[in-house]
């Protein structure tokens, strides 16, 4: 990374109260030029508002926002120009073809009339859309739909790009091509202002991730730095006796054991070396495992360990 | 470019958009305009006769019975029937605003008046269709104005002015209301009002209290100046009204539209 280069975006003492509801509280982030920032939560934590400001739809009530080197309050064209917003709901128009949604947005780009028929195609071709480029977008599955909404916010190059929740909703196979599209944009330079709900897709996505709890940042870090902050991975083994339990939860390292159940949990990083050992220690010991689950940390443990409350609570203040 | 070049070019991409919607789209045009044709049948054929009595020398053009009546609330018909167009505008407001279209033209670098303006535009060519159609209607059916030019000229006008201050005050509850279905029928009230005016009987055969609200609404002073004006009933002082009526609503609601256009807020 380039240290010379400004960041494309810095917040600072960001708050904002609907009614008596304080929905931001006291935000600061910055996002380098060039890379993916996930901003994590689970709804109702804040994350579309913070975009809405970001992207001049609305302004907070106190603190600084600087994107793409402008003041948001005071020159929101300039920051206008330089952005592109994919919002939660696709924001295409039903009634016309996926190509003449893309022609309205070379319009209102200013693209020439030649410029804006390569950008279309180039486009329709790079979202797999060509087949569609002509039916009307309310025959669109929701898989298209978002790809044509992303496909549109690109249609004006833009340098800075605000993804709020893109993949929330998709099938898996949707969810993987939205992830390539958005590798394809950093590959080219492109800055990303991504929000999710998943860990996983900020893991696979982000080069930066904050975690966002009732309008305040409870975490930050890489991807690497935040995992190693959660103690959430374990293995979860089943036995078909008592006696086998116990003489499990004596020689491993057990972190939690079901007697009822004949459950017993191990932490574990869940890599192959360390199953082994573990499969092996119980294969010496003669115990018979029925059955055998990795789990892997996921938001929840996400926010069990920063927090210490589970998502679903919060999930109520939406 | 200047901005106000952007302004233009923007409005006409916009205009352009919504025109070819309304074309995509025809069933929610040919409601629009059918309620009003539904109507004057209704009143013409089934109400008309026994009407038409109790007009007496209310009624225009030395016509007397269905005839006359049919001259008589054709213009209060097409004052319907801008209310029932500019329905649609409120609808087609409220869709974009619902779906993020409207975000989504508010985070990019575009004249900020230019999506509205193409809304109002577009509604405007919408409504005048609506007029011409009810209006052949109207005449197929024996509507026998006796305007000459200058006058029909002078009618359209009025019409015109009238729905362009209800197109904005449609396009600020389509703006305003939370929904695609509230932004359907709140400003269904505006369709009652040739009613509650002197649209389909004369306002002074209702008891006090109604009568007092049907003389002075907009809705009357926009009436009798179009009947006046297409079967040379007397107008006085109700043109002046209509005219000022048209002018602070149009200007109302063009702030009221403008402010919930860039201050929204969410939920």
């Amino acid at each position: 990374m380039n240290d010379t280069r400004p960041p494309a975006i810095v917040a600072t003492g960001l708050t904002k109260t609907f009614g008596e509801t304080a929905v931001l509280d006291d935000v600061d982030f910055t996002v380098a030029e060039g890379t993916v920032f996930a901003l994590l939560g689970p709804n109702g934590a804040g994350k579309t508002t913070i975009v809405r400001i970001l992207s001049t739809l609305i302004s907070a009530d106190s603190g600084e926002v600087r994107v793409a080197g402008h003041d948001v309050s005071s020159e929101p064209d300039a920051v206008r120009a330089a952005i592109g917003v994919t919002g939660q709901f696709s924001a295409v128009d039903e009634l016309l073809t996926g190509e003449e949604n893309l022609r309205l947005m070379a319009d209102l780009n200013h693209l020439g009339r030649a410029a804006g028929r390569s950008r279309i195609a180039e486009l329709l071709e790079r979202f797999e859309l060509v087949d569609a480029a002509r039916r009307s977008v309310a025959t669109y599955s929701g898989g298209m739909r978002r790809r044509l909404d992303l496909a549109m916010t690109l249609v004006g190059s833009p340098r800075l790009i605000f993804l709020d929740e893109p993949t929330t909703g998709l099938d898996p196979r949707s969810r993987r091509t939205m992830w390539d599209s958005i590798r394809a944009l950093v590959a080219g330079g492109v800055t990303i202002f991504l929000t999710t709900q998943y860990l996983d897709e900020a893991d696979h996505l982000a080069d930066e991730i904050a975690v966002l709890d009732h309008g305040r940042i409870v975490a930050e870090g890489t991807p690497g730095e935040l995992k190693r902050r959660i103690p959430g991975g374990h293995v979860r083994l089943q036995f078909t006796a008592p006696h086998a339990l116990g003489a499990a939860a004596s020689l491993l390292d057990a972190a939690s054991r079901d007697e009822d159940k004949l459950l017993l949990q191990v932490s574990s990083d869940g890599s192959v070396a360390s199953l082994r050992r573990m499969l092996e220690q119980l294969d010496d010991a003669g115990i018979e495992v029925k059955e055998l689950s990795i789990h892997t940390p996921d938001l929840d443990d996400v926010f069990f360990a920063v927090t210490g409350h589970p998502t679903t609570e919060t999930a109520a203040l939406t | 470019m200047s901005a106000v070049t952007y302004t233009l070019r923007d409005s006409s991409t916009m205009l352009r958009r919504d025109l070819r919607r309304l074309l995509r789209y025809p069933s929610m045009t040919l409601m629009l305009v059918g309620m009003p044709i539904v109507f004057l049948l209704l009143f013409v054929y089934v109400f008309g006769g026994q009407l038409s009595h109790g007009l007496g020398s209310g009624l225009a053009g030395g016509h007397a019975g269905r005839a006359g009546y049919l001259n008589y609330v054709t213009p209060g018909i097409l004052l319907m029937t801008v209310a029932a167009a500019v329905q649609g505008t409120a609808i087609v407001v409220a869709m974009d605003m619902t779906r993020g279209l409207t975000d989504r033209f508010r985070t990019m670098a575009i004249a900020r008046a230019a999506v509205l303006t193409g809304h109002v535009l577009a509604s405007l060519i919408q409504t005048l269709a609506s007029i011409a159609i009810v209006l052949g209607v109207a005449v197929a059916l024996g509507f026998r104005p006796t305007a000459d030019p200058l006058h029909w000229l002078a009618a359209a006008g009025v019409l015109m002015l009238f729905g362009f201050a209800l197109i904005w005050l449609a396009t600020a509850l389509g703006l305003a209301a939370k929904s695609v279905e509230t932004a359907s029928n709140t400003p269904m009230f505006l369709t009652l009002l040739p009613f509650l005016g002197s649209g389909f009987v004369p306002a002074s055969t209702m008891p006090a209290g109604l009568r007092q609200f049907a003389e002075y609404q907009p809705f009357t002073a926009v009436t009798e100046t179009v009947r006046g004006l297409l079967t040379g009933t007397h107008i006085g002082t109700h043109a002046i009204a209509a005219i000022a009526w048209s002018i602070g609503i149009a200007l109302v609601s063009y702030l009221w539209a403008v402010r919930l256009y860039t201050h929204r807020q969410p939920i």
